[in-house]
């Protein structure tokens, strides 16, 4: 065999395999999706296409599904919960979470890994069930049924992330500026706003979209805590068994928007977010 | 204020709100768990969940379900991760539609596969187009419960592989790129790379996908409410069903706290079995 034989084969076989790796690229985006498109088509088709067989493979721009879901009686109550739930959660778990994740990210003291551990502990738990004793005392203290007590339990839900995020986002600005800004004549307090803040701000943002998708798309806790006040995936799970099928896909879809968009919103973060968080 | 009280104060809120929203919900739901109908301590309520002839069935799908769809998620994830580690062009715009899912609730996830696998859906559309049937075929009821626990698992796997990703590319992220190069240098092969060099160094990073990976797929519950209603009972519904169809809180607070020993159990193992030899992190 000849030397140019040798590397046809190889210039072959890597030809071969960067196909192939192309290919499952490919395929891998179409896995997600292609049933995220069946979902926008069936939202985008008037109910009746919605019910008959065989399905278009191109939405056809009617707008009777999206409709009828706006005018079903208590879809749209069920939605604004939804945002009060999650901004109320968003709020909370950024002013109570964040203190902690700069105390984490800047100082050593005793107990510092008893309070990590407690963090830690959390991501251990199915969260949600501690719903269950939960109803019982927000019967009890008159927050059942609202907006404000179920955001309590998603802030939960939604505290470990907070922490740990802003934890790792802490920690990589370095300390050394705060202590310029020190020497400089500012105070630990205004250090921190007028120099770790600002720098600081894009991330807390992103930790914030975290939390308010965490606690847009929890299911369990929402059905339990909430029974007139519903929220709209809780909404959306009691009827599952009565509504008709184009008042499911269009009730997901407008589940899955927000999802679409935070996600763009966060990419950036989302990887330095778990870099340091999962250490 | 004072350098040593000041991280105190800062972590007291959190520490509040978690005394009060998880530890003593906590407390409360054993309470409710271990107390009988009179008032005193006794196991009535374990008893009555575990006799009802729901439990075991219950019990093995939402186990079964975690036994295959972690483990195919798993080396998904890991696949896409590597993948995703040596792309030059269009690395970001692949990430975002890979991560799309982790925004992407359960029930939505549910209702995405109903889409799909109903009467007159989609795969029904698709197999009519091709002619391998004529007229729609009922997938999702009780004579083809392989059909209906596919359904769910691709529904979980499509839905969650996504958060293992993440985990992971961060992970990988991490590990220097001169071990690479020196594996090149002495002419490892790319599986033996991934071996020796990413697969034990990735560690921490699979222990903390894996722990929330199995605790979450032991939640299991809109995805299957929305696909198989009561068709496939699994833990998680059936406590749903205690609190809110029966009413009775007590073999509710008993399932929470089987659940929760089951994810604790879990977690402990995976723990052990990938433990990080201390100093051995990078």
């Amino acid at each position: 065999m000849t030397d140019a034989a040798v590397n046809d084969v190889s210039v072959d076989t890597r030809k071969s395999g960067r196909f192939l790796y192309g290919a499952s690229v490919v395929f891998l985006c179409a896995w997600v999706i292609v049933p995220i498109y069946f979902l926008l088509i069936n939202t985008l088709s008037s109910p009746e296409t919605v019910n008959s067989f065989p399905k278009p493979f191109i939405p056809e721009f009617d707008f009777g599904s999206l409709q009828f879901f706006a005018g079903f009686s208590g879809m749209l109550t069920a939605l604004k919960n939804s945002v009060i739930v999650a901004l109320l959660t968003m709020i909370m778990s950024i002013i109570i979470g964040a203190p902690a994740g700069y105390a984490l990210s800047r100082f050593d003291f005793p107990g510092k890994g008893l309070f990590r551990m407690l963090i830690l502990l959390t991501r251990a738990f199915p969260l949600p069930l501690l719903a269950l004793p939960l109803a019982v005392m927000f019967i009890q203290t008159g927050l059942d049924d609202t907006a404000f007590g179920l955001a309590l339990v998603h802030t939960t839900l939604a505290i470990p992330f907070a922490v740990l995020i802003t934890f790792s986002l802490f920690s990589g600005i370095p300390i050394e500026l705060e202590e310029a800004a020190w020497t400089l004549g500012c105070t630990r307090l205004t250090a921190f706003t007028k120099v770790v803040l600002p720098l600081i701000l894009p991330g807390i943002t992103a930790s914030a979209i975290f939390a308010f998708v965490i606690s847009w798309n929890e299911v369990f806790a929402a059905a339990v805590l909430t029974i007139e006040n519903r929220t709209l995936t809780a909404f959306l799970l009691q009827n599952l068994d009565t509504s008709p099928l184009h008042l499911k896909f269009a009730g997901g879809f407008i589940l899955v928007v927000p999802a679409l968009i935070f996600i763009f919103a966060v990419r950036k973060y989302l990887f330095a977010m778990w870099g340091i968080a999962n250490r | 204020m004072n350098a040593r009280i000041l991280p105190y104060v800062l972590i007291l809120p959190v520490t509040l709100f978690l005394c009060l929203f998880f530890i003593y919900p906590f407390v409360l739901v054993s309470q409710q768990a271990f107390q009988a109908a009179d008032g005193g301590w006794s196991m009535e309520n374990f008893q009555e969940v575990v006799e009802y002839w729901k439990f075991p069935i219950s019990m093995k799908n939402t186990l079964l379900l975690a036994a295959i769809v972690v483990p195919v998620q798993l080396a998904l994830a890991l696949l896409m991760a590597t993948m995703v580690s040596k792309m030059k062009k269009g690395r970001d715009m692949v990430l975002y539609i890979w991560t799309i899912p982790l925004g992407i609730s359960d029930l939505a996830a549910g209702i995405i596969w109903l889409a799909i696998f109903e009467q007159s859906g989609f795969l029904n559309s698709m197999l009519h187009g091709i002619g391998v049937v004529d007229k729609p075929v009922n997938f999702l009821t009780y004579q083809n419960p392989w059909i209906v626990f596919l359904a769910i698992a691709l529904a979980e796997i499509w839905r969650a592989t996504a958060i293992m990703l993440v985990i992971l590319v961060a992970g990988i992220g991490l590990i220097p790129k001169e071990y690479y190069e020196a594996a090149d240098v002495f002419g490892a092969s790319k599986w033996k790379q991934f071996t020796r060099i990413t697969f034990p160094l990735l560690r921490p990073s699979l222990q903390t996908a894996l722990v929330l990976r199995v605790i979450l797929a032991f939640e299991i519950f809109a995805v299957v409410a929305a696909l198989g209603g009561t068709l496939f009972p699994v833990l998680m519904g059936q406590t749903y069903s205690y609190q809110f169809d029966l009413l009775n809180s007590g073999a509710a607070a008993a399932m929470a706290l089987i659940i929760l020993g089951i994810s604790i159990g879990f977690t402990l193992i995976i723990l052990r079995i990938l433990r990080v030899p201390k100093g051995a992190s990078i």
